[in-house]
C-alpha cells in the first residue's frame, strides 16, 4: 500500500509543472523577462544559458508582436529589431527546440494573441508543451475568453495560464482569478502602466502590494512592472513571491549585451 | 441579426481582446454608454449641437448629370459640409458628450490623415478641455496643414515613432496613453473599431447619417427606401453610419468600397477584405492584413484615411455574411472618379470618399435604382495630392 503511494508520489512530481514545483521554493523568486530574437537573432539560447548559470528561478521568453499595446517603449524597440532580425513564432520553436538538454528552470512564453491565433491555439500549446514550456501569459487574450475557448487546450498540455491583475482589478474578481488559477501564480502588475514606464514605486503602489497581501491568496503572486534593482525586488517581493524584471533587463542588454547578464542578476540580488 | 450582440460580437467578429491594464476603462464604457446615450438628456444635447454646430441635417442631393452620366438614380449624402468637413464630427461631438457625463477631465484620440484628430480637437476647444492626439511620425511629415489645425485649436500633437509609424501605431500608442491614465481620460476612438463598446458606440452616434437618409428620401424621391447604400471603407465609420438603419433591411443592398492602392495583388494596397485574414487589432476580432507569423503588416493606399490594415468588425462581418458586397478600387480610378465628381457637380470630394465614386466603373445599376452616395468629406485636405496627380 504504501508502495503505491510512493510511487503515484513520484509520477505525481515528475508530471508537476516546473513553474509549481518552482513556486514552493523558501526563497523569493526572480524572474526575467526577455524578447526572443534580440539583440541578435541566434542569441535567444544563450541567453537563457546564462541566466540559468547566473541562478534565475524562472524566464519568461518573449515572442514578438508588431503591435505590443502593453510595452512600452523598450520592449517595444526590442520587439521590432527582433522581427527585423527574422524571429518568428516557428523560428523562435526551432531555435528552443532542444532546450530541456540544457535547461532545467521553469520557462514562460508571454507574447500576444495574434501570432498564436494564427498559428493555431491547440497547436501552438500542443508544440509548446513538446518543447517544455511551462506556462504561457497572454496580455491580451481576456480571462474570461481563456476560460470559455482555450482552457481546455492549456490543461491538456499541462500549460499554466498566467493571469495579470492591476491596481484597479476588483476584489472579487482577484478571488475568482485565485480559484481558477491552481497551481500557478498571479501576474501582478504594479501598476496601470505599460511595461517600463515607472520610477521606483510610490506608496500607492505599496499600499496595493499590502493589500494583495492581505487577502491570503492561494496562489502565489509574482509582481512585474517597475522592477529594474535590488530596492524594487525587495518592495515588491515585501509580500509577493517574487518578481519579474523585463524592461530593466532589455535596457541592460541593449548596452552591455550577453556579458552583462551575470553582473546585472547578482546586483538585483545582492546590492 | 448583422448588428452587434449582448456578448459585443458581430457574429463571429469583435469582442474586447484587451489587456487586464485596460479592462476597467473599457468596462466603465460599457456599463454606461447606452445608459447615458439614449438618456432624454444627452439625446437633446447631442442633436441640438449636431444641428447649431455641425450644421445638420446635410443634404441629399439629387446628383443630375452624374446620373444621366452612368444612368442610374444617383443621390449624395452630404457629409462634406459638415463642420471640419467630414462625417468625423459626429462621433467627436456624441463621445465629447459622452465623457463629460463620465466626468472624464481630459482626451486623446489617434488620427491617421489628421481629419479625426482635427475633429476631436475641434469638440475638444468646444468643451474646454485638453486634448492630445497622438498621430505616426511619418503622418506628422505627410499633413502639415491639418498638424497646424489642430495645434490652432489647442490640441497637443504628439508623433508615434514606434512601428511603422502610422494609424496603426498612432492607435497603439493612444491605447498605451489610456492604459496610462485609467481615470481621468477618454480616448475618443475614430472609427468603427476597437474593442466593445468602441464600433456600436461610434456607429450609433454615426447613424444619424442613414436615420437623415430614410427620412429625406421619402420625401425627394419617388421611393421610401434605396435600392442601394454604398460608401468607401478604412476603419469604416461613415460606412457604418450609413448602412446602420438599413442593416436588416435585405431589400436595400449595401456596397462597401475598399481602397486597392496600386492594385490588389501588387503588395501595395489596402483592400483588407480581399487581403486579410481573420485576427485581433486593437483590441478586436476581425480581418485585418497580417503575414503568415501573424504580424500586422502596413497597408498602402492614395488615400492616407483608407491605409488602415483592419476594418471594423461590423464591416467584417457583413463581408464573411455576404450581406454587403465588396468592391476594391485603385488609386488611379478613385482620382479619375474625382476629377469626374468636381466636372460634373461643381464638388471636389476626399480622396477617401472619391472611392466610392469609382464603382460606376465597375458595377452597373439598373435606371430605375435609387443609389445613395455617402460624400463623406471634401477634398479641401487633398488639394496637394490632387495638384500632384494632375499636375494643376
Amino acid at each position: 500500500m504504501q508502495l503505491i503511494m510512493f510511487k503515484k508520489l513520484c509520477l505525481y512530481n515528475r508530471n508537476m509543472n516546473r513553474i509549481t514545483k518552482k513556486l514552493k521554493a523558501p526563497h523569493k523568486l526572480l524572474s526575467i523577462y526577455f524578447t526572443a530574437g534580440y539583440p541578435k537573432l541566434e542569441d535567444t539560447v544563450e541567453i537563457l544559458k546564462r541566466l540559468q548559470d547566473s541562478d534565475v528561478d524562472m524566464v519568461e521568453i518573449g515572442l514578438p508582436y508588431s503591435d505590443p499595446l502593453a510595452d512600452g517603449p523598450t520592449i517595444q524597440q526590442s520587439s521590432t529589431q527582433a522581427l527585423k532580425n527574422g524571429i518568428s513564432t516557428k523560428k523562435l520553436f526551432a531555435q528552443i527546440q532542444d532546450i530541456r538538454q540544457h535547461i532545467e528552470i521553469p520557462l514562460i512564453v508571454m507574447g500576444y494573441f495574434n501570432p498564436m491565433l494564427q498559428y493555431g491555439v491547440s497547436q501552438f500549446c500542443k508544440d509548446v508543451s513538446d518543447i517544455g514550456i511551462d506556462g504561457l501569459i497572454m496580455p491580451d487574450l481576456p480571462y474570461d475568453y481563456w476560460l470559455e475557448h482555450h482552457k481546455d487546450d492549456y490543461e491538456h498540455n499541462n500549460l499554466k495560464h498566467i493571469q495579470l491583475i492591476t491596481p484597479q482589478t476588483s476584489k472579487e474578481r482577484i478571488l475568482e482569478i485565485d480559484k481558477q488559477s491552481e497551481d500557478a501564480f498571479i501576474y501582478m502588475v504594479s501598476s496601470s502602466s505599460t511595461t517600463g514606464s515607472q520610477i521606483g514605486f510610490a506608496q500607492e503602489q505599496l499600499d496595493y502590494f499590502e493589500r494583495i497581501g492581505s487577502y491570503n491568496l492561494q496562489t502565489p503572486q509574482i509582481v512585474g512592472f517597475g522592477i529594474k534593482d535590488n530596492e524594487t525586488f525587495s518592495q515588491a517581493t515585501s509580500h509577493a513571491k517574487g518578481a519579474i524584471i523585463g524592461s530593466a533587463f532589455i535596457k541592460m542588454l541593449s548596452k552591455r549585451g550577453l556579458n552583462g547578464i551575470d553582473g546585472f542578476i547578482k546586483n538585483i540580488r545582492q546590492p | 441579426m448583422y448588428n452587434v450582440n449582448e456578448k459585443g460580437f458581430y457574429g463571429e467578429f469583435g469582442g474586447a481582446f484587451i489587456p487586464e491594464m485596460l479592462k476597467p476603462n473599457v468596462d466603465e464604457l460599457r456599463e454606461n454608454y447606452l445608459k447615458i446615450s439614449e438618456s432624454e438628456d444627452f439625446q437633446r444635447e447631442f442633436h441640438q449641437l449636431l444641428k447649431d454646430y455641425v450644421g445638420r441635417p446635410t443634404p441629399l442631393y439629387f446628383s443630375k448629370r452624374l446620373s444621366e452620366k452612368y444612368q442610374t438614380q444617383i443621390y449624395l449624402k452630404r457629409e462634406d459640409l459638415c463642420h471640419t468637413g467630414a462625417h468625423k464630427v459626429n462621433n467627436t461631438i456624441g463621445q465629447i458628450l459622452l465623457a463629460q457625463k463620465l466626468g472624464k477631465k481630459r482626451i486623446i484620440a489617434e488620427t491617421g490623415a489628421g481629419q479625426h484628430g482635427v475633429a476631436t480637437a475641434t469638440v475638444c476647444a468646444l468643451m474646454g478641455m485638453p486634448c492630445v492626439i497622438y498621430m505616426g511620425a511619418i503622418d506628422i511629415k505627410r499633413q502639415a496643414p491639418n498638424v497646424a489645425r489642430m495645434k490652432m485649436l489647442g490640441a497637443k500633437v504628439v508623433a508615434a515613432e514606434s512601428g511603422s509609424k502610422t494609424l496603426k501605431d498612432a492607435t497603439n500608442e493612444a491605447i498605451r496613453d489610456w492604459i496610462n491614465n485609467p481615470e481621468d481620460t477618454h480616448y475618443i476612438i475614430g472609427s468603427v473599431v476597437g474593442p466593445h463598446p468602441f464600433p456600436d458606440m461610434v456607429a450609433r452616434f454615426q447613424s444619424v447619417i442613414s436615420k437623415e437618409v430614410m427620412k429625406q428620401l421619402k420625401e425627394q424621391s419617388h421611393k421610401s427606401k434605396p435600392d442601394y447604400v454604398l460608401a468607401c471603407v478604412g476603419g469604416g465609420s461613415n460606412a457604418a453610419g450609413i448602412y446602420y438603419d438599413f442593416l436588416e433591411d435585405t431589400e436595400v443592398g449595401i456596397i462597401a468600397v475598399e481602397a486597392a492602392g496600386k492594385g490588389v495583388s501588387t503588395g501595395e494596397s489596402a483592400a483588407t477584405s480581399q487581403l486579410g485574414r481573420q485576427g485581433i487589432i486593437h483590441g478586436s476580432k476581425t480581418l485585418l492584413m497580417q503575414n503568415a507569423d501573424g504580424q500586422i503588416t502596413e497597408p498602402y493606399s492614395i488615400s492616407a484615411g483608407l491605409d488602415y490594415p483592419g476594418i471594423g468588425p461590423m464591416h467584417a462581418h457583413l463581408y464573411a455574411s455576404k450581406r454587403a458586397e465588396f468592391i476594391s478600387v485603385t488609386d488611379d480610378d478613385a482620382m479619375q472618379a474625382g476629377w469626374e465628381l468636381s466636372q460634373l457637380e461643381g464638388i471636389i470630394p476626399a480622396i477617401e470618399t472619391a472611392h466610392a465614386f469609382a464603382v460606376f466603373k465597375e458595377r452597373k445599376f439598373e435606371p430605375d435604382d435609387v443609389v445613395v452616395i455617402n460624400l463623406s468629406g471634401r477634398g479641401d485636405k487633398d488639394l496637394n495630392t490632387y495638384m500632384e496627380y494632375f499636375n494643376l
